[in-house]
C-alpha cells in the first residue's frame, strides 16, 4: 500500500500520485504548537505587562507552555517517514526551507522557557535543597528528591533579598523576548503553509498572522480550562481539610473566588484575540472571492460546498460564535467559561484542520478532489499514528507531563514576590 | 560554591564555545547551504520534449519506466503517467488516468473515482487526447527549495535528484511540487520521483520511457547543444510548458499542448 492510500478517496480528475500525505499529525503540529505560543504570551501578559489580575494563571501558563513544549515536535517525528533521521534537520540544515528554521527557533524559544522558570523557581529549589542537604539520614525518596532540587539550583544557594531583586528583573527581560520568539515560533509554521505556491488554499502571506492569533486564542483557552480543573481538585481537597493542600490555609470559598476572578479577566483576553483571529479568517475568505482568481472555483466548491460543514458550522459557528456569546452574556459562571473555552478549542483545532485537510481536498488538476478518512480503528503502526489514536496521544502528553512538571515547578500558593 | 553572575558567564561561555564547531561548519560554504541552482558553467542542461500529437497512450512508457526504476508495479504511485483529455460538445471536460496509464486505456469509458465510470459517446465527443507527464526539472525548483534537509538537490545539468540515505520523509517537497510528480517510494519510504533516468543519460543512453516509445512522442536532449535534434525544435517551433504562473520554469516541453490540460 502507498502512503496515504489508506484514507484518500479520489474522485473525478485526480493525478496518479496525488493522495492526502500530510494527515491527522500535521493539523496536530500547528494546534500544538499554537498552544505553547498562547500560553506563554499569556504568562507574559503579566511579567512584562504587569496586568495585575493575570497574576495567578501567568506562573500556571508558563510552566504548561514549558509542558507542551516537549509535546509540539511529537506530532512531526510521528508523521515522518524516517523518523530517526529527524536528527539530519539540524546536522544539514538548509535555510531555504522553512521546516528547518523549526529546530532553530525551537530550541532558542525552549532555552528562554527554561531560563525563565529557572529564575522563577530558583528559590523554591533553594529551599527543597537546603533542609534535605542537612538532614542526616534521608530515606531513598529524599535522597531522590535532594539530588533533583541540588541539581536544579545548577549550584546558587544565594537567595538574598538583592539577588531575588536581580531574577525578577532577568524574568522581565526573557518574557520580553519571549513574546517575539513565541509569535516567530508560531509565526512561521503558519509560514510553513502559507509559503507553499503550489497550493491554492494555503498561498497567502495572511497565514502566519492568521496562525499567530488563534494561536494565542488556543493558548489562552487551554490555560483557563486546565486552570478551571486544577483549581475545581484543590477545592475538592480543600473541603476535605486534606494534606498538603490544607497547610496552604486556603478555605474553599477562598480559592472559589480567586478561580472566578482569574477566569473572567482571562476571558476578556481571550475574546480581544477572538476577535482579531475571526477578522482575519474572513478578510482572507472575502479577499479569495474579491478577487476570484484561477483557484477560486475550485476552492469556492471546497470552502462552500464540500466542507460547508466543517468549516462554517463547526469552525466559525460552534467553535467562534457560540463561545462568543457565552462569554459575552453578563455574569459568566465557571461552567459557563468550561463551555466557552472547550469550545474555543474545538474551534481552533478545526481552523487547523480545515486548513491543513481543507488544502489537500482538491487536487493540483483544480478538476478533481480527495477525501480524508481519518483511521479511527489502527490495524497497524502506519494507522495508529496517522489516526485517531496518534492524535489523542499527542493531546494527552501535555497534560501528563504538566503534571509531572507541577510537582517540581509548584504553580499555586508560592508565597514570593513576583 | 560559584555564584549566581559567574554562573551565567560561564554557562554563556560554554554555549558559545559550542557554538563555535558548528559555526565553523557553515562558514565554509555558504553557498552551499542556499537552493543549489543549476550552474551556468555546465555544458549539459538536459530537457525533454513531448509530442502529444504523437501519444496514442499506449502507457508502453509507464511501464518501462516502472520497470527500470523499481518501482513496485502494482502500486497506486509512478514516476512518469499518461493523461487523457475527452472535450464534449457541449463543453465538458473529462479526464483521467487510472493506474497512471501503465496498462494504457483500454476503455473509453473514463474513471470518475470512487468506482463511478463515465461513458461518452463518440458523436459528442469533440476532441480528445492524451498528455503524459513527468518530472519538470525545473529551473526554479520548489521542491529544492523546502527541503528541510538538502535531501532533494539539484544537480550541474539541471536533474532534480532525490537522496534515498538522507531523505527523512517529510512530504514538505511533495506538497510544494504544482505538478504533483513526487510520492512515497512504497518500499524505500522516501520522496521519489522522476529523473530522467538519471543513471542512462549520463552514460549516453536515452531514458527508458523514451526508448520505450513506439511513435516517438518522447525525446530527451541537451538544450545548451545547439544541433542537437530536441534543441532545435524548442527553439524553432511553438512550444509549450505547464503551469509557467508558478515560476518554476519547467523544463518539459509540450508540442500540441491544449489549453485543456492542467
Ligand atoms: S516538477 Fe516538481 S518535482 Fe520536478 S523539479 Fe519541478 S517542482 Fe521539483
Ligand atoms: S520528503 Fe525527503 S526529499 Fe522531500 S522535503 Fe522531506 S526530506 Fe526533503
Amino acid at each position: 500500500m502507498v502512503h496515504g492510500e489508506v484514507w484518500t478517496l479520489k474522485e473525478l480528475f485526480v493525478t496518479p500520485n496525488e493522495y492526502i500525505y500530510w494527515s491527522i499529525q500535521i493539523v496536530m503540529y500547528p494546534f500544538m504548537t499554537g498552544l505553547v505560543a498562547g500560553a506563554f504570551v499569556l504568562s507574559s501578559l503579566y511579567h512584562v505587562f504587569g496586568i495585575k489580575e493575570l497574576k495567578d494563571i501567568a506562573r500556571f501558563a508558563l510552566v504548561f507552555s514549558f509542558a507542551l513544549l516537549f509535546a509540539a515536535p511529537m506530532p512531526i517525528v510521528l508523521h515522518l517517514q524516517h523518523p530517526f533521521r529527524g536528527i539530519n534537520v539540524m546536522m544539514t540544515p538548509h535555510f531555504t526551507s522553512a521546516i528547518a528554521a523549526f529546530g532553530i527557533v525551537f530550541f532558542s524559544y525552549g532555552a528562554i522557557v527554561a531560563s525563565e522558570l529557572w529564575f522563577l523557581y530558583r528559590k523554591h529549589f533553594v529551599e527543597v535543597a537546603l533542609p534535605l542537604k542537612e538532614k542526616k539520614d534521608k530515606t531513598l525518596l529524599e535522597w531522590i528528591k535532594f539530588v533533583i532540587f541540588c541539581t536544579l539550583t545548577l549550584g546558587v544557594y544565594d537567595i538574598s533579598e538583592e539577588s531575588l531583586k536581580r531574577d525578577e528583573k532577568a524574568i522581565k527581560i526573557l518574557a520580553g523576548i519571549g513574546i517575539p520568539v513565541a509569535c516567530f515560533l508560531h509565526g512561521y509554521a503558519g509560514f510553513i503553509f502559507g509559503s507553499v505556491k503550489a497550493n491554492a488554499l494555503w498561498m497567502t502571506p495572511l497565514m502566519p498572522v492568521i496562525f499567530i492569533m488563534s494561536a494565542i486564542v488556543s493558548g489562552i483557552a487551554l490555560c483557563m480550562l486546565t486552570y478551571i480543573v486544577t483549581m475545581e481538585l484543590r477545592k475538592r481537597f480543600a473541603s476535605r481539610n486534606k494534606a498538603p493542600y490544607a497547610m496552604h490555609h486556603q478555605s474553599r470559598e477562598e480559592i472559589k473566588s480567586v478561580e472566578i476572578h482569574v477566569i473572567k479577566m482571562t476571558a476578556k483576553y481571550l475574546l480581544f484575540f477572538l476577535i482579531f483571529a475571526i477578522s482575519l479568517e474572513l478578510l482572507d475568505l472575502i479577499f479569495r472571492g474579491y478577487t476570484a482568481v484561477k483557484s477560486w472555483d475550485v476552492l469556492r466548491s471546497v470552502i462552500y460546498g464540500r466542507d460547508f460543514t466543517d468549516i462554517f458550522i463547526l469552525q466559525y459557528g460552534l467553535g467562534n460564535l457560540v463561545p462568543f456569546i457565552l462569554f459575552l452574556t453578563p455574569w459568566l459562571t465557571l461552567r459557563r467559561a468550561v463551555i466557552g473555552v472547550i469550545l474555543v478549542l474545538f474551534g481552533v483545532f478545526m481552523m487547523r484542520y480545515n486548513v491543513v485537510i481543507g488544502g489537500q481536498a482538491f487536487s493540483l488538476t483544480f478538476a478533481g478532489y480527495m477525501h480524508y478518512h481519518m483511521p479511527i480503528i489502527p490495524h497497524d503502526w502506519e494507522t495508529f499514528k496517522e489516526g485517531l489514536g496518534g492524535a489523542v496521544s499527542i493531546f494527552i502528553m501535555p497534560f501528563v507531563l504538566f503534571w509531572v512538571f507541577a510537582k517540581i515547578f509548584p504553580v499555586f500558593n508560592v508565597k514570593e514576590s513576583h | 560554591m560559584i555564584n549566581r553572575r559567574e554562573f551565567l558567564k560561564n554557562t554563556v561561555k560554554g554555549i558559545a564555545g559550542l557554538a563555535v564547531p558548528l559555526a565553523a561548519i557553515e562558514i565554509i560554504n555558504p553557498g552551499k547551504l542556499r537552493a543549489a541552482k543549476s550552474s551556468e558553467k555546465s555544458k549539459v542542461r538536459w530537457v525533454f520534449l513531448v509530442d502529444t500529437y504523437k501519444c496514442v497512450g499506449c502507457g508502453l512508457c509507464v511501464k518501462a519506466c516502472k520497470n527500470e526504476n523499481e518501482i513496485p508495479y502494482d502500486a497506486n504511485v509512478t514516476r512518469t503517467w499518461v493523461e487523457r483529455y475527452v472535450l464534449t460538445k457541449e463543453g465538458r471536460l473529462f479526464a483521467d488516468s487510472p493506474k497512471g496509464a501503465r496498462d494504457g486505456f483500454i476503455t473509453t469509458k473514463i474513471d470518475l473515482g470512487l468506482g463511478n465510470y463515465q461513458d461518452i459517446k463518440k458523436e459528442d465527443i469533440k476532441k480528445a487526447f492524451f498528455v503524459p507527464k513527468l518530472c519538470n526539472q525545473c529551473e526554479n525548483p520548489p521542491c529544492v527549495q523546502v527541503c528541510p534537509v538538502g535531501a532533494t538537490y539539484q544537480t550541474e545539468d539541471g536533474v532534480v535528484l532525490v537522496d534515498r540515505k538522507w531523505c527523512i520523509g517529510c512530504g514538505y517537497c511533495i506538497m510544494a511540487c504544482p505538478y504533483g510528480v513526487r510520492f512515497f517510494h512504497p518500499v524505500h519510504h522516501t520522496a521519489e520521483k522522476c529523473n530522467f533516468c538519471y543513471h542512462r543519460i549520463t552514460k549516453g543512453m536515452k531514458t527508458a520511457c523514451v526508448q520505450a516509445c513506439p511513435f516517438g512522442a518522447r525525446m530527451i536532449g541537451n538544450i545548451k547543444d545547439p544541433n542537437d535534434p530536441v534543441t532545435r525544435i524548442i527553439t524553432t517551433e511553438r512550444v509549450g510548458v505547464l503551469k509557467s504562473e508558478y515560476g518554476t520554469k519547467p523544463q518539459v516541453y509540450y508540442i500540441g499542448l491544449d489549453e485543456e490540460v492542467r
